[in-house]
């Protein structure tokens, strides 16, 4: 116990960097060799030892990339990645699915350790005796560089009927079901990054909640990039069968490297009759430095269908990290009386640029929708809000809310709002609201003349106009948002 | 007895402007009320913000000497926690921040600086009420967010409220009066009355004599072109009331 306890503290107390989750950890891995082709497809499905339709999955996906052109309607700039010049698969050394804790290398549960993650049963595995209650009760499942290296509390959930397992394991034992949902979100030809994922993912979180169940507790990843010149291409998929109910929460960070990573990962969710997802994600991965040196590009596609009557999917996230977003998490509202929501925070500060929002498709019946963002721009970055609603033609009674606030710090940093509506439904009802407002000066001074310091104040007004947001987190992780946030707007006020 | 404050010859400008405060003096002892009148644009205002520490202006000379510390070398929210209040002629909003929440931090941030122990919700919940009912704030409004809405009188109770929970030595009054009906007048002046002390000061800056009726000054000065001109009594107030500042002006000038 001590011992990780110690490493936590002291983590903590020496935690004056802005970003501190910066550091490497020193474990031998195994990489597939360097660069894109069909032979590494194929060497990393071997690893995973996948079943032939996988593997031609796969390979469909990677032929179909090679025609595929990269977006560029995104306000990000960025160089020319050379896909070549990547390794596409990582993993540590001696790797072998671990069967319980103590088969992780300790270097990857001190890492873990020094992040904070509640691997719940290590500290149990260590002696630590946490009466219940005291606790929150989260399972995780962590994911570091390509694979999967621990889940926690397996045998509860598989009590309940849940399953939460890496989908490499999923695939070999609940194959049908991976084989069923699999791609049926975000298709093959979905776009650039999307396809690239379907070709070479390596591993990420498989989640099926029965019928009729409500999951037990909180189900967390916790993705971690630890190994230079190294893409994460993780996929998870969560399956939420009638009348269940799951929520989900995903975190990230990766250690200060100067050269740019690549993280382009998948998330399918779907949803059928009266059920729900609600889906949180606190972003941090390394943002670069002051000068824009480094950091992570964040090429996401998340996606949920409300396939079921009266089904339900809320998108939460909270944004920090990352050189460059670019990242829609969105859903397909195509039972009828199903609901999607999106609440974010986008942050950026120094040079980082995001390009982010979501898309309502509205394909039923009455299918509602509410969009809260709230951007946070500071430095000399960029923050752009990018939104799609559309009601199609069978989708009467549409309703959509939009509500999208920008906030500016300082005078050299841009907010955007693009917002994107089409309604090929009479009866839909969209309404959009827009602000965008500046930390003025004179609000400063007025906080600090009661007695606030400068950062306080600044994290006052912030955690003022992202309110509505942060309510939305689990209690949990809305603390350690509300934490992340000040700190990456550390130094963003003259 | 040692003074509370000690303005010394001081002159400050606007940051890259002109010169407003020219050489003021101004002793303030324990205990003491004193007003500040004069005419529109002679740098009251300034005169507060240069005393508190608000961005944007250059101190160009003299000193200030605020409970044995000078004042100009620390940033505003140290000299909050020394002790120094402004009640702000126009307070500004803050969206989506709770008055209790912000008034707990405020509270707090103070306590901490001086090394004190910090409030408790239920300490400073308990505190807040008590005071809000005398400055007839009620509950709803202490949970809304920082004078989002509020109207001017209730702005300024609400100054009042911050201004008695942090129980400052010197508080600064500009223009407290400005938008008070009669009645929001006396529960103003009440709170501030509350609070006149042997150890608190307060400077209080009017253009009416009307407030005067209810904050009786000790000492009345009379404030143009950057600097006390004149001063007197109480009846000074009156005075002016009657003949305006055309004399004095030419005083200054
Ligand atoms: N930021 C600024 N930029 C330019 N001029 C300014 C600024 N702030 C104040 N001034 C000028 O300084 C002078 C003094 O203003 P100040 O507000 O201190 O006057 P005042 O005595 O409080 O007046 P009033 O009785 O109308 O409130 C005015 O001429 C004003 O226009
Ligand atoms: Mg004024």
């Amino acid at each position: 116990m001590a011992a990780v306890q110690d490493t936590v503290e002291q983590v903590r107390s020496i935690d004056v960097d802005q970003y501190k989750y910066g550091f490497e950890t020193l474990i031998e891995s195994e990489k597939a060799p360097k660069g894109l082709s069909e032979e590494v497809i194929r060497y990393i499905s071997a690893k995973k030892e996948e079943p032939e339709w996988m593997l031609q999955w796969r390979l469909d996906a990677y032929a179909r990339w090679l025609t595929m052109q990269e977006p560029e309607w995104a306000r990000v700039d960025y160089p020319t990645i050379d896909y070549q010049d990547l390794y596409y698969y990582s993993q540590p050394k001696q790797f072998k699915a671990p069967k319980s804790l103590d088969e992780v290398d300790p270097e990857i549960l001190k890492t873990y350790a020094k992040l904070g993650i509640p691997l719940r049963e290590q500290e149990i595995l260590a002696g630590v005796e946490i009466p219940e209650g005291e606790r929150p009760r989260i399972a995780v499942d962590a994911v570091f560089d390509s694979v999967s290296v621990a889940t926690t509390f397996k045998e509860e959930l598989k009590a309940a009927g849940v399953i939460f397992m890496p989908i490499s394991e999923a695939l070999r034992e609940h194959p049908d079901l991976v084989k069923q949902y699999l791609g049926s979100v975000v298709p093959p030809t979905d776009n650039y990054f999307a396809t690239l994922n379907q070709a070479v993912f390596s591993d990420g979180s498989f989640v099926y909640i029965p019928p009729g169940v409500r999951c037990p507790m909180e189900l967390s990843t916790y993705f971690r990039i630890n190994e230079k010149n190294t893409g994460q291409f993780e996929r998870t998929l969560i399956i939420a069968d009638k009348g269940s109910y799951v929520s989900y929460l995903e975190g990230c960070t990766a250690p200060m490297r100067d050269e740019n990573q690549l993280h382009a990962a998948v998330v399918e969710l779907v949803v059928l009759d009266d059920a729900e997802i609600k889906y949180s994600t606190v972003q941090n991965w390394y943002p670069g430095d002051a000068e824009g040196k480094g950091g992570i590009y964040n090429f996401v596609t998340k996606r949920g269908d409300c396939r079921g009557k009266n089904s339900k999917i809320s998108w939460t996230q909270v944004e920090t990290g990352s050189a460059i977003t670019w990242k829609y998490p969105s859903c397909v509202l195509r039972g009828e009386g199903s609901s999607g929501e999106f609440y974010s925070i986008a942050i950026s500060n120094g040079r980082q640029q995001v390009d982010s929002g979501t898309k309502m498709i509205h394909l039923g019946k009455n299918t509602t929708s509410r969009i809260i963002s709230k951007g946070i721009s500071a430095g000399r970055s960029n923050n752009t809000y990018r939104g799609l609603v559309s009601a199609h033609r069978k989708a009467a009674g549409a309703r959509n809310f939009t509500n999208c606030d920008s906030l500016l710090i300082g005078d050299n940093c841009g907010a955007h709002t693009v917002p994107y509506i089409e309604a090929k439904n009479p009866t839909a009802q969209f309404e959009h609201e827009a602000t965008t407002s500046k930390i003025s000066e004179d609000m400063l001074f007025y906080c600090m003349q009661r007695g606030l310091t400068q950062e306080d104040a600044v994290a006052l007004v912030v955690n003022g106009f992202v309110r509505d947001v942060l309510q939305q987190l689990p209690m949990e992780f809305a603390v350690e948002a509300q934490k992340l946030i000040s700190i990456s707007l550390e130094g963003s006020v003259g | 007895m040692a003074p509370l404050l000690e303005i010394k010859d001081l002159h400050a400008e606007i940051s890259g402007g002109r010169k407003i405060i020219d050489g003021m003096n101004l002793t303030i002892n324990p205990g003491e009320v004193h007003a500040i009148m004069g005419p529109n644009g002679a740098g009251k205002s300034t005169l507060s913000y240069v005393l508190s520490g608000k961005p944007g202006y250059e101190i160009t000379g003299g000193e200030v000497i605020f409970r044995g510390v000078n004042l100009l070398e620390l940033s505003p929210d140290e000299r909050a926690a020394q002790g120094l209040f402004l009640c702000f002629q126009y307070p500004l909003e803050i969206p989506g921040v709770s008055n209790m929440a912000f008034l707990h931090t405020a509270v707090n941030s103070q306590r901490r600086k001086r090394g004190e122990t910090e409030l408790t919700s239920p300490e400073l919940v308990r505190k807040v009420r008590e005071l809000g009912q005398t400055l007839g704030i009620n509950a709803e409004m202490l949970k809304r967010p920082v004078n989002v809405g509020f109207s001017g009188g209730e702005k300024k109770r609400n100054e009042t409220l911050q201004m008695m929970l942090l129980e400052p030595y010197l508080c600064v009054l500009d223009e407290a009066d400005s938008g008070l009906d009669i009645d929001a007048l006396k529960v103003v002046s009440n709170g501030v009355n509350a609070l006149r002390s042997p150890e608190r000061s307060m400077l209080v800056i009017t253009h009416y004599q009307r407030l005067l009726d209810y904050i009786v000054p000790d000492v009345v000065h009379v404030f143009a072109a950057g600097r006390i001109v004149h001063t007197g009594g109480k009846e000074l107030a009156l005075e002016l009331e009657a003949t305006g500042y055309a004399q004095y002006q030419n005083e200054a000038a």
